[in-house]
C-alpha cells in the first residue's frame, strides 16, 4: 500500500519540482550571474554556480554614475506618495467602513473603477498636462502619480481593516470622554498599525517599480531620475557587461523580493492583488 | 483585488451596511452634535480622495479624449492653440492597415497569454491542494518570489537568458540537439520576440492566478469528491462537474482581469524590444505612446488611447457584474 500511494505521488512530486524551477530559476540566474567572474559569465557553457564568488559586479554597478542619487530620488519619491496615499486613505476608509452617508455606495464604486484605471494608456495626457503646467522632470510630479496609483488599493484594504475593529471599542472610549478623533487615534489606530503597515509596504513595491511614469515625465533632467529607469537604461550604457547588469537587477529587485517574503501570509491570501499588478 | 479577500479573515467581519451602529448615536455626546455638522463629516473625510481622483485620473482621461478631437501636433504642443476636427483623428487611425494590425496582434497576444495563464495556474491550483505541508509551502514561496520580481528586474533577466551568444536558453536547446539555435538571436526574429514576451507575461502573472485560484479550491468540500469518486466519476468528469462550478466565479474574475491586465502590457514591450523588430511586437499601448512621444502625433496617440480606454471598459463592466453578482451570493 505504501509504495502504491508513493509511486502515484511520484508524478505530483515532479509536478511540484518543476513549478518551482521554473518559478525559481530566473530569479536565481540573476542572483548567480551577479556572483560570476566574468570570464565564467562569457563561457560557452555557462555553471549552475559560479566557481569563485566575487563582489566586483556589485561594486561597479554601485560605483557607476549616479547610483546613489538614484536611489535617493526613488526612496523619496515613492516613500512620500506611500505616506501621501496612508494618510488620504485612511480618512477615507474610516467614512466608507464606519459611517452612513448618501452617495457611500457611488464613492466606493469610483474606488473600485479607478483601482482598474488604465495607466498605461494615459501617459499621453499626463505627459502634455505636466508639461503644459511645468511639471517636467520634476519629482514632486512623480510623488503626485504614483499616490493616485496606490490610493485606491489602499482605501479598498484600509476600509477592509478598519471593519474588523469593533466599533463598540471606540464607543466606550467615548462615553469615558475621549472626542471622537481622540478615540480613534488612541483605540482604534494602535489596532490598525499592522494593516497599516502591511498595505505602505504594498504601495511601496508599486512605486518602487514604476516604470513607465518614471521614464516619460523626467526627461532632460537627468538627475532626477529614478531606479527603474537607471537600471533599463543600465545595458546601454555598460554594453555587454552583463555581471553588471545582473548585480544591478539584484540590488533593485531585492527589497520588493524581501518584502513579498516577509508578508508571505497577505500575499498568499490574495490581499496583493491589485497591489502589485496592473 | 477584492476577489479572494471576502473569504479572508479580514472581510468577514465586515458588517452590511446598515448595521453599523456609530451613525446611530447611541452615544450622548454625540446625540447633542448639531445634525447638520455630523453629516458633513464623511464628506470631509473623503474631500482628498475625490479631489485627487478628479485631477489625476479624471482631467488626465478627458483630456485624452479632448485631444483625440482635436489636430494636436508637436506646434500644438508647444503654442497652444489646438483646433476641434471631430473625428478626424478616429478615420485617419480607422483607415490605417497598421493600426488595424496592430489591434489584432494585441488581441492575438492577449489571448495567447490569457488561455496560457489560466490552463497552467489551474493546474497549479490544483497540485497544490494535493501536495502535503511541505511541498505546499515551497512551491507557495516560490510562486511569491516569482511574483514579487519586478517587471523591469524581470524583462532584464530574461534578455540576458535568452542572449544569443552566452545566454542560458541557446546553450540548453543546443545541448539539447536543437543545433540551429547556436548563436539564434531570439530579439531580432518577431516571432521569437513575441514569444519570449509572452513567455515573460506568462511567468509574472501565473503566480497571482494560481495563489487566488488554490485559495478558491480550498473552499471545496472534501466531502464532495469522495461521493463523486464513489460514483465512479473519473478524474476530469470530477473537476468538470464538482470542482469546477464551485471556483467558477473566482475563475471568471481572474479571467477578467488578467485579459485586462495582458491587453495594456506595456513595460515589459518597451524595455525589451520597444515594439520591435518592425512592428512584430507593437500592441495597442506601445503603438499610442510610439505615435505621440516618437513621432509627435499627440492626436492620434491619445486616440488610440482611447479606444484601448473603451475596449477595456467593455471587460472592466463583465469584471464588475461578475463581482457584485458575487458580492449578493454571499
Amino acid at each position: 500500500m505504501k509504495t502504491l500511494s508513493s509511486v502515484r505521488r511520484a508524478p505530483l512530486s515532479f509536478a511540484a519540482i518543476v513549478t518551482v524551477l521554473a518559478c525559481l530559476f530566473p530569479v536565481y540566474w540573476m542572483v548567480t550571474t551577479a556572483f560570476k567572474p566574468t570570464r565564467e559569465i562569457q563561457s560557452k557553457v555557462p555553471q549552475l554556480l559560479p566557481s569563485t564568488w566575487t563582489f566586483d559586479h556589485f561594486v561597479t554597478a554601485i560605483g557607476s554614475d549616479g547610483f546613489g542619487l538614484f536611489w535617493r530620488n526613488s526612496i523619496l519619491v515613492t516613500v512620500s506618495a506611500v505616506v501621501l496615499a496612508l494618510v488620504v486613505a485612511l480618512g477615507a476608509a474610516f467614512a466608507v467602513a464606519r459611517m452612513q452617508w448618501r452617495g457611500r455606495r457611488q464613492f466606493i464604486l469610483m474606488v473600485f473603477i479607478a483601482q482598474m484605471a488604465p495607466w498605461e494608456s494615459l501617459i499621453i495626457p499626463i505627459y502634455i498636462i505636466t508639461r503644459d503646467t511645468n511639471m517636467l522632470d520634476r519629482l514632486p510630479t512623480l510623488t503626485l502619480v504614483y499616490f493616485m496609483i496606490t490610493l485606491p488599493f489602499t482605501i479598498v484594504v484600509l476600509r477592509g481593516f478598519i471593519a474588523t475593529i469593533p466599533p463598540e471599542l471606540e464607543e466606550a472610549a467615548q462615553v469615558d470622554g475621549c472626542s471622537r478623533t481622540g478615540a480613534f487615534r488612541r483605540v482604534a489606530f494602535p489596532l490598525l498599525a499592522p494593516g497599516l503597515m502591511a498595505t505602505s509596504l504594498f504601495g511601496f513595491i508599486t512605486a518602487w517599480n514604476e516604470f513607465a511614469y518614471a521614464n516619460f515625465l523626467i526627461i532632460k533632467e537627468q538627475d532626477n531620475r529614478t531606479l527603474p529607469v537607471w537600471l533599463s537604461s543600465f545595458q546601454n550604457v555598460f554594453g555587454t557587461d552583463w555581471g553588471a547588469t545582473m548585480a544591478a537587477s539584484t540590488l533593485f529587485a531585492l527589497p520588493a523580493l524581501a518584502i513579498f517574503l516577509l508578508l508571505q501570509r497577505h500575499v498568499t491570501s490574495g490581499f496583493a492583488a491589485g497591489a502589485v499588478k496592473g | 483585488m477584492t476577489i479572494v479577500q471576502k473569504r479572508t479573515p479580514v472581510r468577514a467581519a465586515v458588517k452590511p451596511p446598515g448595521s453599523t451602529p456609530t451613525m446611530t448615536g447611541s452615544s450622548p455626546r454625540r446625540a447633542r452634535l448639531p445634525r447638520t455638522r455630523r453629516n458633513l463629516w464623511p464628506y470631509a473625510l473623503i474631500a482628498p480622495a475625490v479631489v485627487g481622483t478628479a485631477f489625476l485620473l479624471v482631467y488626465p482621461l478627458v483630456r485624452a479624449f479632448v485631444i483625440s478631437l482635436q489636430d494636436y501636433k508637436l506646434a500644438e504642443l508647444i503654442n497652444g492653440n489646438a483646433e476641434f476636427v471631430g473625428l478626424e483623428n478616429y478615420r485617419t487611425l480607422f483607415s490605417d492597415g497598421r493600426f488595424w494590425e496592430v489591434v489584432a496582434r494585441t488581441f492575438l497576444f492577449m489571448a495567447c497569454n490569457v488561455v496560457l495563464i489560466m490552463i497552467l495556474s489551474t493546474l497549479v491550483a490544483m497540485m497544490i491542494t494535493r501536495l502535503k505541508k511541505f511541498g505546499r509551502t515551497m512551491v507557495l514561496s516560490s510562486l511569491v518570489l516569482a511574483w514579487a520580481m519586478p517587471v523591469i528586474a524581470a524583462a532584464t533577466v530574461f534578455q540576458w537568458m535568452f542572449n544569443s551568444e552566452f545566454g542560458v536558453v541557446n546553450w540548453m536547446l543546443t545541448s539539447f540537439g536543437f543545433e540551429q539555435f547556436d548563436r539564434f538571436p531570439w530579439f531580432a526574429h518577431g516571432a521569437a520576440a513575441f514569444v519570449i514576451l509572452i513567455l515573460l507575461v506568462v511567468w509574472q502573472s501565473v503566480p497571482f492566478a494560481a495563489i487566488t485560484l488554490y485559495s478558491a479550491l480550498t473552499t471545496v468540500p472534501v466531502e464532495l469528491h469522495e461521493s463523486a469518486r464513489l460514483d465512479g466519476a473519473g478524474a476530469w468528469r470530477l473537476f468538470r462537474s464538482v470542482t469546477f462550478p464551485i471556483i467558477r466565479p473566482i475563475f471568471m474574475l481572474v479571467v477578467c482581469l488578467e485579459v485586462i491586465w495582458t491587453f495594456k502590457a506595456f513595460v515589459q514591450i518597451w524595455v525589451i524590444t520597444q515594439g520591435g523588430p518592425g512592428d512584430a511586437t507593437t500592441l495597442l499601448p506601445v503603438y499610442a505612446v510610439q505615435r505621440a512621444l516618437s513621432s509627435q502625433q499627440y492626436d492620434l496617440g491619445a486616440a488610440a488611447s482611447i479606444v484601448t480606454v473603451l475596449i477595456l471598459s467593455g471587460v472592466l463592466v463583465l469584471y464588475f457584474r461578475q463581482m457584485f453578482r458575487q458580492e449578493v451570493q454571499q
